[in-house]
């Protein structure tokens, strides 16, 4: 009889996954599975499709074909289900720049219906953690690209997410910044796919390996 | 589920607060319906119009006026990644609609409070009509504002919007703008407002906003896929 553990379903499992754009394959043939708590680390050249599979794990882009069940949600179906369930760290900071990084992150806060009191300690709170308390009231648009990375990392933890996709989350942190994210997004933050061009700083922290190829099938180790 | 009118409130609240920091479509919608209006005194050679011609003057400047609006109404959405955002929080979507379209009336409010009392300084014999006037300007902005929200929504990933925007929405607020310029040419009559199948074209300005309302409604969650 299988024990509890065994019959857990994975936080992602994805079988055959296929995304096209046009006639260009993009992604074709990945599969892997990824338990609840552990870290995908995937690796590969540009092109190879990283940003795209984590833009269809995170139900921004709709695969072409395979099978894709994330948080036991079977996309792009029940992708309704997920909205608010997943924390997204894109390239871009997906933050208003006319906007100061306090005022992004209290509209994402209630987007994302998380109560007025509770926003506000949570919000503080983050910023403390990234070292951007004092600067949280300026616009987006006058702070540099480490400050912006750091907001962005704020506002992809600041509801709770199940499930972590974090593309290049080092991109534009100073040592300093990289260790104060680490305490966000780290392996200690729960089930994360983390798309990074630095495999000696995030190789040891994975449970998982995925390399994908241009043109080439995707290998997970 | 984030309640939507919450979502709805966030959403809104958001786009006056950066229209009011950055000032980007307001001044630029006014400023050019002033200078139309001055173009049309200029051009037209007149100091008075009434009925259908003060109608035509009044409802082609505003219609361009906000078309400046429109084309800017997704820019931050697009070029900052508020689609994703908004894309992976728990709301319906078609909450990004409503609170567009209401971003927009807003904005045209704004900008009538500006360019109809100029309107009336340059052109009107008295101010008789404008009274009810504000009826057809409050019907035919939310058609305008709920086409318009529609049409800048699709043409916001084209590198040619600027473009777009005119040529997709002005044949589909034609009817819109027939409507209007009928509700407004008698209340701007020579000799004073009255009424004339008013009533009617009230109705028919009703019934676009209806339908132009509920396509948005019903698509907007479709336009936002990839």
């Amino acid at each position: 009889m299988p024990s509890p553990q065994e019959k857990a379903e994975p936080a992602i499992a994805v079988a055959g996954l296929r995304r096209d754009y046009g006639d260009r394959p993009a992604l074709d043939g990945v599969g892997f599975e990824l338990a609840a708590g552990e870290s995908l680390v995937v690796l590969g050249p540009n092109g190879a499709g990283k940003t795209t599979l984590l833009r269809v794990l995170a139900t921004l882009l709709r695969p072409s074909g395979g099978e894709v069940r994330v948080l036991s949600c079977s996309l792009p179906d029940e992708a309704w289900k997920l909205r608010g369930r997943i924390g997204y760290l894109a390239h871009e900071p997906l933050l208003y720049r006319d906007l100061s990084g306090r005022e992004n992150l209290r509209f994402q806060a209630r987007l994302h219906g998380v109560e007025r009191a509770t926003a506000e300690a949570r919000i503080e709170e983050l910023l403390r953690a990234v070292g951007m308390e004092r600067r949280a009231d300026e616009r987006v648009a006058e702070l540099s690209a480490g400050m912006r990375q750091r907001l962005s990392i704020c506002r992809c933890v600041l509801h709770q997410p199940e499930l972590l996709l974090l593309d290049e989350p080092d991109s534009n942190l100073d040592v300093e910044g990289r260790e104060l994210a680490r305490e966000l997004i780290g392996p200690g933050a729960g089930t994360r796919v983390v798309v990074t061009h630095d495999p000696e700083r995030h190789l040891p922290e994975a449970d998982q390996v995925l390399r994908l190829g241009i043109g080439e099938a995707a290998v997970v180790s | 589920m984030t309640p939507s009118h919450a979502a709805f409130a966030a959403i809104l609240a958001k786009d006056l607060r950066s229209e009011l920091r950055t000032l980007q479509s307001l001044p630029a919608m006014a400023l050019f319906s002033v200078t139309t209006f001055v173009i049309f005194r200029f051009g037209l050679d007149r100091t008075s119009l009434s009925g259908s011609l003060a109608a035509g003057v009044l409802w082609a400047t505003l219609l361009f006026a906000a078309v400046l609006g429109i084309n800017r109404l997704f820019v931050a959405e697009r070029e900052e990644g508020g689609f994703d955002a908004i894309r992976l929080a728990p709301i319906d979507r078609s909450v990004l609609f409503g609170a567009k379209v209401a971003a927009l009336v807003i904005y045209l409010a704004a900008l009538e409070l500006v360019a109809v009392p100029i309107f009336a300084i340059f052109f009107l014999d008295g101010a008789g009509g404008l009274g009810p006037l504000v009826a057809v300007l409050l019907l035919a902005d939310l058609g305008l504002a709920a086409t318009g929200t529609l049409i800048s929504s699709m043409a916001v990933n084209s590198r040619a919007r600027d473009l777009l925007v005119p040529l997709v929405l002005l044949p589909l607020v034609v009817p819109l703008m027939i409507a209007a310029t009928g509700a407004t040419e008698p209340l701007l009559a020579l000799g004073g407002p009255s009424y004339h199948r008013f009533g009617t074209w009230l109705m028919v300005l009703g019934l676009y906003d209806l339908i132009f309302g509920l396509v948005g409604y019903a698509v907007f969650d479709f336009l936002l896929e990839d």
